[in-house]
């Protein structure tokens, strides 16, 4: 009999981990649903099983425990924020593409778990975006309340996809107003139109609101240390407020931009992921830092609705040579150089 | 007294479990069977055995003598005849059989001839001498000789003396007990390292978890009469290691390139302490050794156990539990699971429990790192552990050292906290050993290559002193004969047209064409030979030019090449 020390474990597993992140995600999932209509929970399964059947098809294919790793919980993770970033009434197969293609392709042609350089749930929404531009920009509009049945049958292709679907997050509206139109400005848009709630977006507003509860759930659950959430909310807020000082008139206050789009999800959820994000506690800071301030710069300046997955793509990019960089000094050898 | 405490980076808090072995006092083991005791039970070298199967040995007496400096005695734990000095397997994972003087016990326990050495009154040097003679070694775990340690730098002063009672692996409470029921002699052995040291303060650091040892050990403080500190430290695994028990209470930090002292501070055990009095105020050398014996059995207790007791003996005092599968040595933290129940109780044994799959269950598979960083955060040595793993079992063994593997002390708080189950300190290990087995190859390659090298060197210097030698002597037959023939042809030529001496060269050829022609003949040759010798002065430097130019110069002008015997220094 060969059992090494420590015969005493922390009671931890992946598992574990890949439940609590999914917990954290459940307040906002229940007020998008409350907010935007239920399709979002089918979305959610159409996600979940496509990401579990592509993972045992590929465990199989690799001949890798089947039952070890289908019970991880990283497929359901990389499933649900694929669900949550896509358009609600997208129809089914866009997410089942981008679900395999996420499995499939960036995490287990890498090697599975722990092993993909990219977020799974990112290269998902960046192929998409890429190759269903349409699709993937088509929000419902405000004002559009069609039952749980309707929704379904639009998920499902069973109904047109009706003019009133292909709306635009408010980050979108208010990029296109801004560029459209002549002689308006931010404060205008954002009185005239509904679409813009409180301080960033009816609905919107309070479903990212919700994701940064759950953030700060797992930061207080030890699940994801406090660096990228902050440096990310740091980077994103302080380069939107100096341009919103510079031109209030172009430019939305920081606040919008915080809560809208994907930007409290990327923040807590996204960059924060482990295996392709920064280790070290300065790495984290300049990859959630970096991954703020592009995702600005592309949902601002680029031709995106939202900037965050090619913002969290271009740091993965970076990760290991920010690491290499920013190795923290050890016991004992702070004072040297 | 007050004193601001420092903290150490991450450190875990697994359920201690201590509370089991401490309710009974400290409770003698009865005399075993038969002793087995290693003669290396320390880190060194390996004690030379100075008794032979046959002899009969007394209680205390030497058995084994220490091999070197850092080497460290041993004794017989009981009376008895020596069975055996033979191969016998040891209390490590590897279940290697290492030499072991074997003794069956006579029952009557006959000590020898025991003094009390006065040490105030002998040089330093000799206290360590003692101390190595007694065969005390640190019973913290890592059981490095004693004496070595007690040797201030000599050009930093030697500021704070540690103590070491924090005692942080779960389970372990042998520590504890000893605090309580002999804390007198703990701080006069204390006092034995003071003296030899002279450090500014002496610092006692206990966990807070252990307030009977922390209230036994001040009352003995003042009872001796000692300014000595005791300075409860926050319970935190790995709280009692070394270094980080030196950073809770000075702030210092020892890295593993330098040693504490480099830094004026010294850490020592509370039973190094306690053993180091025993031998010195009773002469008696380091035989047994408090003993935890806790986990899966039915009393939990701390036993003073004779050094080379099987285990399974001590074990069943305890009265172990049916489902008992083996026994771990030391705490679950750090120890290991004996290869065998028998094999002996050593030096290093601080804690036996008894393993049972429900005390301790089966570890979950391994699955991939996810890098997720916990190990990270609880490294108290602010290593990457999932850095170092990735490199290791690669088998990247020069990247682990660029991750400071060397300065992982396997505490194992890495793979307590690893969500994947990964047993990160079996990848450590692994690859410290490795680099290690890798230095060695290139020694031994770089030592073979030496002497190689040499011996090519010595070859062709021993050929170039030859070919001088011959070329001297040429040299010299050559001038003797010209100025024999010189001779010949003035003496000619003087009988010819006395008072007159012509220039011979105008002569020779007329007087004795042969001779001359042979003495042209052996001058080419010489200059020949000179213009052929292999100087080796293409790409020199100006200094080694100017060098060869030098001995060029002093063979030139006829004085004993004695430069050419030495070795070129380009060949050290």
């Amino acid at each position: 009999m060969f059992a090494p020390a420590p015969y005493l474990l922390k009671d931890a597993s992946v598992s574990k981990v890949m439940t609590q992140v999914c917990l954290a995600l459940l307040p906002g999932i229940a007020l998008y649903a409350w907010l935007l209509g239920p399709a979002i929970l089918i979305q959610l399964l159409i996600a979940s099983v496509t990401a579990l059947a592509a993972e045992a098809l590929m465990l199989k294919l690799m001949d890798k425990p089947l039952g070890l790793f289908l019970g991880d919980g990283s497929a359901l993770v990389t499933a649900w924020l694929i669900a949550l970033t896509f358009p609600p009434l997208a129809p089914w197969w866009l997410l089942v593409v981008g679900t395999a293609f996420a499995v499939i392709i960036a995490k287990h042609l890498y090697g599975g778990l722990g092993q993909n350089p990219f977020n799974p749930a990112m290269v998902a929404f960046a192929v998409c975006i890429v190759s269903f531009p349409a699709l993937m920009s088509q929000w419902p509009a405000l004002g559009l309340h069609l039952s749980f049945g309707e929704q379904l049958q639009v998920v499902f292709g069973l109904a047109p996809r009706i003019d009133a679907l292909s709306g635009a997050t408010p980050l979108d509206t208010l990029k296109t107003g801004l560029k459209l139109g002549e002689n308006v400005d931010v404060a205008q848009l954002l009185a005239n139109q509904e679409i813009y709630g409180q301080f960033a977006g009816r609905g919107w507003e309070l479903i990212t609101g919700a994701y940064l509860l759950g953030g700060l759930w797992l930061c207080w659950r030890g699940i994801i240390t406090w660096h990228v959430p902050t440096a990310f909310i740091v980077g994103m807020g302080s380069l939107a407020a100096a341009l919103w000082l510079y031109n209030p008139a172009q430019f939305a206050s920081p606040l919008f931009h915080l809560f809208s789009g994907g930007a409290m999800l990327g923040a807590f959820f996204i960059a924060t992921d482990p295996v392709s994000g920064c280790t070290t506690p300065r790495g984290k800071l300049i990859f959630g830092a970096g991954a703020g301030l592009l995702a600005y710069l592309i949902r601002v300046f680029g031709g995106y609705p939202d900037g965050i997955a090619f913002a969290v793509l271009l740091m993965n990019l970076c990760a290991p040579v920010i690491d290499l960089l920013t190795q923290p000094a050890i016991f004992g050898m702070k004072d040297k150089s | 007294m007050l004193l601001n405490l420092f903290k150490f980076n991450g450190g875990v808090k697994p359920p201690t479990n201590k509370t089991q072995s401490v309710g009974l006092p400290i409770a003698q083991a009865p005399l075993p069977s038969k002793l087995v005791v290693p003669l290396h039970q320390s880190i060194g070298g390996t004690p030379k055995p100075v008794v032979e199967a046959g002899e009969r040995v007394l209680k205390g007496q030497l058995i084994g003598e220490a091999d070197g400096w850092i080497s460290s005695a041993v004794h017989a734990p009981t009376s008895g005849t020596v069975v055996e000095v033979g191969m016998q397997m040891q209390p490590h994972p590897s279940g290697l059989d290492a030499l072991c003087v074997v003794i069956e016990p006579d029952g009557r326990d006959e000590w020898i001839a025991r003094e009390a050495l006065d040490y105030r009154s002998l040089p330093p040097e000799q206290v360590r001498e003692h101390l190595q003679r007694a065969g005390v070694v640190g019973l913290g775990g890592a059981v490095f000789p004693t004496h070595g340690k007690l040797t201030a730098s000599k050009t930093v002063p030697m500021q704070e003396l540690v103590i070491n009672g924090a005692e942080c692996e779960p389970f372990i409470t042998c520590d504890d007990l000893l605090m309580r029921e002999r804390a007198e002699d703990v701080v006069r052995g204390i006092g034995i390292f003071r003296d030899l040291l002279q450090p500014q303060k002496v610092l006692i650091g206990i966990e807070d978890n252990k307030p009977e040892a922390i209230a036994a050990m001040q009352t003995a403080v003042a009872a001796v009469g000692e300014d000595f500190a005791v300075i409860a430290v926050p319970t935190r695994y790995p709280a009692g290691g070394a270094k980080q028990l030196i950073r809770v209470l000075t702030g210092k930090e020892v890295p593993a390139s330098k040693r504490s002292t480099d830094l004026g501070v010294q850490c020592f055990n509370v039973a190094t302490a306690y053993t180091a009095w025993r031998a010195i105020a009773h002469g008696e050398p380091v035989i047994s050794r408090l003993v935890t014996v806790t986990g899966n059995v039915a009393t939990p207790r701390n036993y003073e156990v004779l050094i080379g007791t099987p285990m399974d003996e001590v074990l069943a005092l305890a009265s172990p539990q049916a489902d008992t599968d083996g026994i771990v040595m030391g705490g679950p933290m750090m120890g290991f699971l004996v290869p065998d129940t028998k094999v002996p109780v050593v030096k290093a044994t601080n804690c036996l429990i008894a393993h049972s799959p429900k005390l301790f269950p089966a570890k979950a598979p391994e699955m991939p790192c996810i890098r997720c960083g916990s190990c990270a955060q609880a490294c108290p040595h602010e290593l990457q552990p999932f850095e170092m793993y990735w490199h290791a079992r690669s088998k990247n063994f020069g990247k682990t050292q660029e991750f400071h593997i060397f300065d992982c002390i396997e505490c194992g708080c890495c793979s307590f906290v690893c969500p994947s189950r990964i047993p990160l300190v079996q990848y450590f290990r692994f690859a410290k050993s490795e680099i290690w087995a890798r230095e060695r190859e290139k020694k031994a390659a770089d030592t073979a290559k030496d002497r190689f090298e040499f011996k090519q060197f010595r070859e062709e210097r021993e050929k170039a002193e030859k070919a001088e030698k011959l070329a001297k002597a040429a040299a010299a037959q050559a001038a003797k004969k010209a100025a024999e023939a010189a001779a010949a042809a003035a003496a000619e030529a003087g009988g010819a047209e006395s008072g007159t001496s012509a220039p011979p060269s105008t002569v020779d050829s007329e007087i004795d064409p042969k001779k001359a022609a042979i003495a042209a003949a052996m001058a080419r040759a010489k200059a020949q030979r000179e213009a052929a010798q292999p100087k080796n002065t293409e790409a020199l430097t100006a200094e080694q030019q100017k060098e060869v130019a030098e001995i060029e110069a002093r063979r030139q002008a006829g004085q004993p090449a004695t430069a050419a015997s030495e070795p070129p220094a380009s060949g050290a």
